[in-house]
């Protein structure tokens, strides 16, 4: 397939894995953020063609992984509506509540969609004109301007039995706080490349000179990952402490306008939970009061009962590198793909899930 | 940023959710946890896609299976066609002769008549082409909302072919394992002709039967092994099921799978793989070492099997495993499907 089995079944892969090892002269610890990576240096087992020096952390790119169970529980709630439809993404339907995960709320009645796009769930609710659709947005600054786009578009249709439930973050403010965190370990950082295609990467320069981090805006496909690490390895050594676009195909320094565009429109700034790491501060996107009727908090009033039990999951201490699902006492065991604990055995982006599915 | 948790959640399974149909591990645990121990016996046990047994003096195969695919029209086929194609390969990996088969309807009420007459003119035709007559039958109407337009269940019997023995525990370190055509079309050609899947393609299902093709085979290779097709759950959910079987480990080799680019494509976008995507016209055949070319060029005398190819081997036994050798020289495990790639799949 073009533009990707170049990037996979490549003749120079070999080359660069051996110019990495030649280029690693200590330990270091590189974190590639996005969840997509992590599966893909998993699915390909990039981490047994690396010198044993290097240390990937698996950091918490992954939206499913990081959606607070708060914003669960209330799809869950809504869901049992009557008259409420529930669309969301596959990957949210098992992700666990604190009760019920939406699939299990499904079993009881309550009426789920798996859809693809935001842009079916609008679909359903003007099939719907009776019931009440709630789409749960989740997602990075990747997904965020197709959510503006439908709450747009939501607006220009005349759709009031529309809303969405969103659970936005923005990646630039949980890495100043990874990095600024008084236990970080992280040497370098491979950016996420899809998220710099809506962002550009002009706001890395300020955070890779700040923490002293450098960084390399990276893709998913194996080339691309190892490229990205040869990369952060010669930064490191320079002690050049700046950012590389090492995914030109895809990303320019100033990103995608017209999707920031929507963005800005829709969308401003808010602090966000971030499941597993807390409250960061300036980290999400919340939509705008000026679309304030497609937005399901505003909408509709709930009864927030939230549970708290006991912390088993250790996700947030594997975002931040300081461990690993196999240091996890529930890994393989209290915790399945079938049964998740956590939700970053959930997602096939979640860390906890790439390691069961291609390395248990 | 100073918690690092996340909460427990209590585990809600008292009820049956949709993966538990889904072919992967929910399904096999559903099967060993009710089913076996309420229905035990030693021809269940043998854990095949159909049973067989001795009946004066042939030896029988017989199977069945339910289709409630959605949609019921597809690119390539409809749930007609499937449910007889579905039973006579059954049969067909069991290395039995498909005779006859039986077909029971659930209609919702309300269902177009013409759309009955298409799905059964369908059926007609898989099972005149299959050499399979459909012998007796049953039909129910219920409430409209009781199930979706129609549901068909087909069983079926054949006569085993003399001097074969297809069973997964003859699975040898050294076999061969080989495709009959390309995997994951069935899966992604309902897929992206579902409601509310804005996707166009054309893609279409792979449903066939595939009785002839393996009755040649077996009669120019009688030692073949294993016979399975590999339908929910995919090639990688099936090939679990065998190393488990046989207690053996099993190694594809990635740049050998045929996948075409347009299924390549759609699996790429949509986030799913291959190796999991079910198929309806494909089967997976082990032989040993020595039968591995003939066998593949057998299946490629045949439409049904055209691109017929080598994927992997059975490298060891004494360890249950599938493992992958990736594009990038990399081993990884292969591991059962967990949960449902897509519901309402056959």
């Amino acid at each position: 397939m073009k533009y990707i089995d170049e990037y996979r079944n490549s003749p120079h892969f070999i080359s660069l894995a051996e110019a990495i090892k030649r280029k690693c002269s200590r330990p270091c610890a590189i974190m590639e953020i996005c969840g997509g990576q992590t599966h893909s240096i998993a699915k390909y087992q990039l981490e047994s063609l690396l010198p044993e020096s290097i240390e990937l952390i698996h950091g918490p790119g992954c939206p499913v992984c990081v959606t607070p169970i708060e914003k669960i529980d209330l799809a869950v709630e809504l869901s049992l509506r009557p008259n409420f439809i529930v669309a969301s993404f596959g990957d949210m339907m098992r992700v666990p509540g604190s009760e019920l995960s939406l699939l299990s709320a499904k079993a009881r009645g309550a009426d789920i969609s798996i859809v693809y796009s935001p842009l079916d769930a609008l679909a359903l609710a003007q099939k719907h004109p009776d019931k009440e659709i709630v789409f749960l947005a989740i997602g990075f600054e990747t997904t965020a301007p197709l959510h503006a786009l439908v709450i747009k578009e939501a607006q220009r249709r005349g759709v009031r039995n529309f809303s969405l439930l969103t659970s936005l973050f923005t990646v630039p403010a949980a890495l100043s706080s990874l990095l600024g965190d008084k236990d970080n370990r992280v040497n370098a950082l491979l950016a996420a490349g899809h998220v710099c295609a809506v962002t550009g990467y002009g706001q890395y320069f300020r955070i890779a000179r700040h923490f002293k981090t450098p960084i390399v805006v990276t893709g998913f496909e194996p080339m691309d990952i190892l490229y990205g690490i040869y990369h952060a390895l010669c930064l490191l050594e320079e002690k050049n402490y700046t950012v590389v676009n090492g995914y030109k195909r895809i990303v320019s320094a100033e990103g995608n306008t017209k999707a920031q565009e929507a963005i800005n429109e829709v969308f401003e700034f808010c602090d966000n939970e971030w499941r597993g790491l807390g409250y960061i501060d300036q980290s999400g996107l919340k939509i705008r009061d000026s679309y304030q009727q497609f937005d399901a908090l505003y909408r509709f009033k709930t009864e927030r009962n939230i549970r708290k039990a006991a912390p088993v999951c250790i996700s947030g201490a594997i975002m931040k590198g300081l461990s690993h699902p196999y240091r996890c006492d529930q890994f393989g065991k209290g915790c399945v793909p079938e049964h998740p604990l956590g939700a970053p055995m959930v997602s096939s982006e979640g860390v906890c899930a790439a390691y069961y599915r291609y390395m248990k | 940023m100073n918690t690092i948790t996340c909460p427990i959640p209590k585990i809600e399974n008292e009820r049956i959710l949709l993966a538990h149909g889904g072919g992967g591990r929910m399904t096999g645990k559903l099967i060993h946890d009710i089913f076996y121990p309420a229905f035990s016996n030693p021809l269940l046990e043998q854990q095949h896609d159909g049973a067989v047994f001795n009946a004066g003096n042939s030896r029988l195969a017989y199977t069945t299976d339910s289709f409630v695919v959605d949609p019921i029209f597809f690119p390539g086929g409809d749930i007609g066609d499937l449910a007889i194609n579905g039973t006579v390969n059954d049969l067909a990996c069991c290395g039995a002769v498909p005779l006859y088969l039986t077909a029971a309807f659930i209609i919702e009420e309300g269902f177009a008549i013409s759309d009955l007459k298409k799905i059964v003119s369908s059926m007609k035709r898989a099972a005149d082409k299959a050499g399979v007559s459909i012998v007796t039958g049953d039909t129910k109407v219920v409430d409209r909302g009781k199930c979706d337009r129609i549901f068909i269940n087909t069983s079926g019997v054949g006569i085993v072919l003399e001097g074969i023995n297809i069973n997964p525990t003859r699975t040898k370190a050294g076999d061969a394992v080989i495709i009959s055509g390309r995997i994951a079309e069935h899966g992604i050609s309902i897929l992206t002709c579902r409601e509310g899947l804005s996707f166009e393609s054309s893609i279409k299902s792979d449903t066939a039967s595939l009785n002839n093709m393996l009755r040649n085979l077996l009669e120019e290779v009688p030692s073949v092994h294993v016979l399975r097709d590999p339908t929910r759950g995919g090639v990688a959910s099936t090939l679990n099921e065998i190393a488990e079987s046989a207690n053996v480990t099993i190694e594809l080799d990635e740049a050998s799978l045929p996948v075409s680019p347009q299924v390549e494509a759609a699996c790429e976008l949509l986030g799913f793989d291959p190796l999991y995507v079910a198929n309806e016209g494909g089967v997976l055949v082990i032989v040993p070492e020595e039968y591995a070319q003939k066998t593949t060029e057998l299946l490629r005398n045949h439409p049904e099997g055209r691109n017929a190819c080598r994927i992997g081997s059975v490298v060891s036994e004494g360890k249950a495993q599938v493992r992958l050798r990736t594009i990038v020289q990399s081993s990884r495990i292969v591991d059962m499907i967990s949960g449902e790639q897509l519901p309402r799949i056959c």
